[in-house]
């Protein structure tokens, strides 16, 4: 036959167009015809595999374009009684489910947070006050990321460490009523890592901090943030470890905001990445808002929550991140 | 003995010697044995046959000697004695075995000695201080963090989600009394249904608007409307002269916008010409907007 026989490297349109169809319908059932198949990469030639190629991607967006339009007709046909439009899967919802997420109204979980290290600050009986240092030796971009960050964080400084051992700066924070401390790590001129302690003795959390921006490296950004205590936003924080950090962050800014300064400091939490971002709203009407970004911005991704405070070798791990064992899924995420 | 000036004279200078780095103003000596690091005549163990060093192995001294009786026997050519950690102590034992050696050589052992006690005993101190943790990275695992977080940020939409959260926080009235907007205040009057005594007007311009609410939301695009409220307004208030009215016009709207502070939205400049649009209207039109207030 001659679909058997096609002449290699002719792009044959007749052969081509012809070789689905004739496969529909085999001609007789004693004879087994199989469809001449007929793929364009079979073609030698560079150039006329090219325009084959670029023939079949049109055809099958036409198909496509022809697909959707039957669907479309037949959707207004129906009118109210057509089938829901489907949902297109995204990783948030085909997301494994976390058998720690907290439900709004448990109270197992309120009971807890009623109780732990963080209660005190939401019972208003502290007020936060928070010392801000860096590794060793700090270079120029980090020294001006903590001066951003303490003009971002209300009631903080900024101490620079002269080789002095983090087990010996806690007692002596914990003396001085510091309620919290940041530890900026720096490696190669840049700030990568942030440690986070709530002192008198709170848990530790450990992140690997990347993509940091200065106030001079962000386009389009309003004026220096003011004095005014900005409001928090903390968002997708579902899992119980995500609650906890979600309140570790809370307690780092004070309880009431001035709502005059307009300024608001927000956390979010997107597949296990928590973006930080600092800006100043304004409502122009009831239903629209303008931002604009003001301070610094970052992204945090949490490694370690240990229960204390801060003790690489003895202290008690509540949640570690390990590699092999939780990075196996790309739909499972922990915060 | 002779053999020595022999070896010096082919490998020092002349040829080439395995041992030697050569810089621009120096040479070095790299075999192990070399008592001062330079490539001299009195520093070559190769070039001298009687010669001794002082080289330490996990934090304890030794001192090699080579002899030149012993020069046949390359497998025994160098002796060790082991120091005592006690630094005068040790200097007397350099002493006692190199009795009788040329000065330079024992002089040079002193002094190499005296060098590495003083890094051991700086190793020590550091190990005692905190070391610096160094963790491996992947670059594999960090690519595909990197990418992780780009496609994450992506998805967050932060502008979105932020401004969608500040009008939540608006609309569950978190922030009081500050923000005054005509339909979140009218929201705020059918919940409480109270009123105030802020005043009456207030409640019976609520009345109007809501009336009108449709009309009051297209107010950009529609000035009649706009100036059929006003005159509403001007009604109750019971003023005739048009110039009392446009100053209470002008000055209703700028209440209305008194909290729109820092940036002025576009519609500022249009919405403040509207008053002064309206003087032309207001003679034309207001038996018609009596008539519909009637």
């Amino acid at each position: 036959m001659a679909a058997g026989g096609q002449g290699p490297g002719v792009g044959n349109m007749a052969a081509a167009g012809a070789g689905p169809e004739r496969g529909a319908e085999p001609p007789a059932p004693e004879r087994v015809l199989f469809p001449p198949t007929f793929s364009v990469s079979e073609i030698k030639n560079k150039q006329r595999r090219h325009f084959m190629f670029v023939r079949w991607k049109q055809q099958q967006r036409k198909e496509k374009l022809a697909l959707r339009k039957k669907r479309r007709k037949e959707r207004e046909a129906l009118g109210d009684k057509a089938p829901p439009k489907a949902v297109p899967k995204t990783i948030e919802n085909q997301r494994v489910y976390d058998e720690t997420t907290v439900d709004p109204n448990d109270e197992e979980v309120a009971f807890d947070e009623a109780t732990d290290e963080f209660a005190p600050y939401f019972n208003r009986q502290t007020v936060p006050k928070i010392l801000i240092t860096t590794s060793d030796r700090p270079r120029g971009r980090t020294v001006r990321f903590c001066e951003q960050l303490s003009t971002v964080i209300p009631n903080s400084h900024v101490y620079y460490r002269r080789g002095l051992a983090l087990k010996r700066i806690i007692p002596q924070c914990i003396a001085r009523d510091f309620t919290d401390l940041i530890v900026i790590n720096e490696d190669r001129k840049i700030p990568n890592g942030l440690v986070l302690s709530h002192l008198p003795d709170g848990p530790t959390a450990h992140f690997k901090m990347s993509s940091v921006r200065l106030r001079k490296e962000i386009k389009r950004k309003g004026k220096q943030p003011t004095e005014h205590v900005p409001e928090v936003i903390l968002n997708n924080f579902t899992t119980r470890l995500g609650h906890s950090v979600g309140r570790m962050f809370a307690s780092l800014f004070p309880h009431d905001p001035q709502f005059i300064g307009r300024q608001v400091a927000t956390f979010h939490n997107q597949r296990d990445y928590i973006f930080f971002r600092f800006h100043r709203y304004i409502f122009k009407s009831e239903k629209k808002v303008g931002i604009q970004e003001l301070g610094p911005r970052f992204t945090l991704k949490l490694r370690s929550l240990q229960k204390g405070t801060f003790d690489s070798k003895f202290g008690e791990y509540e949640w570690v991140h390990k590699r092999r064992e939780m990075d196996t899924s790309r739909r499972k995420f922990h915060l | 003995m002779h053999s020595d000036d022999v070896v010096w004279d082919m490998l020092g200078n002349k040829q080439f010697c395995s041992y030697k780095i050569r810089t621009k103003t120096q040479s070095f000596c790299r075999n192990e044995y070399n008592l001062t690091g330079l490539c001299n005549r009195s520093s070559c163990p190769l070039a001298n046959s009687q010669y001794a060093t002082v080289r330490e192995e996990k934090g304890r001294c030794y001192l090699y000697m080579k002899t030149i009786e012993r020069a046949p026997f390359p497998s025994r050519l160098w002796e060790r004695v082991l120091l005592s950690k006690n630094y005068e102590k040790a200097l007397e034992e350099i002493d006692e075995n190199l009795i009788y050696w040329p000065r330079f050589i024992r002089h040079k052992c002193k002094q190499r000695f005296t060098k590495i006690t003083q890094y051991l005993i700086r190793i020590r101190k550091l190990t005692l201080k905190r070391q610096r943790k160094i963790v491996p990275l992947s670059r594999k695992v960090e690519r595909r963090e990197k990418r992780r977080e780009e496609k994450a940020l992506v998805a967050a939409q932060l502008d979105n989600a932020i401004e969608k959260e500040l009008l939540e926080r608006l609309k569950q009235d978190t922030y009081g009394d500050i923000y005054n907007f005509p339909i979140h205040a009218f929201d705020k009057a059918l919940q409480q249904q109270d009123a105030e005594s802020e005043s009456e007007s207030d409640v019976e311009k609520e009345e109007e608007d809501n009336e009108e609410v449709t009309e009051r939301d297209e107010r950009e695009f529609v000035e009649a409307d706009d100036s059929d409220i006003s005159d509403f307004e001007d009604m109750d208030k019971l003023e005739t002269s048009s110039e009392e009215e446009q100053e209470d016009e002008e000055e209703t709207e700028k209440k209305a916008h008194s909290k729109s502070k820092g940036k002025t939205p576009l519609k500022g400049p249009t919405r403040r010409k509207r008053p002064y649009l309206e003087i032309e209207y207001e003679k034309e039109t207001e038996p018609a907007a009596k008539t519909k207030a009637s």
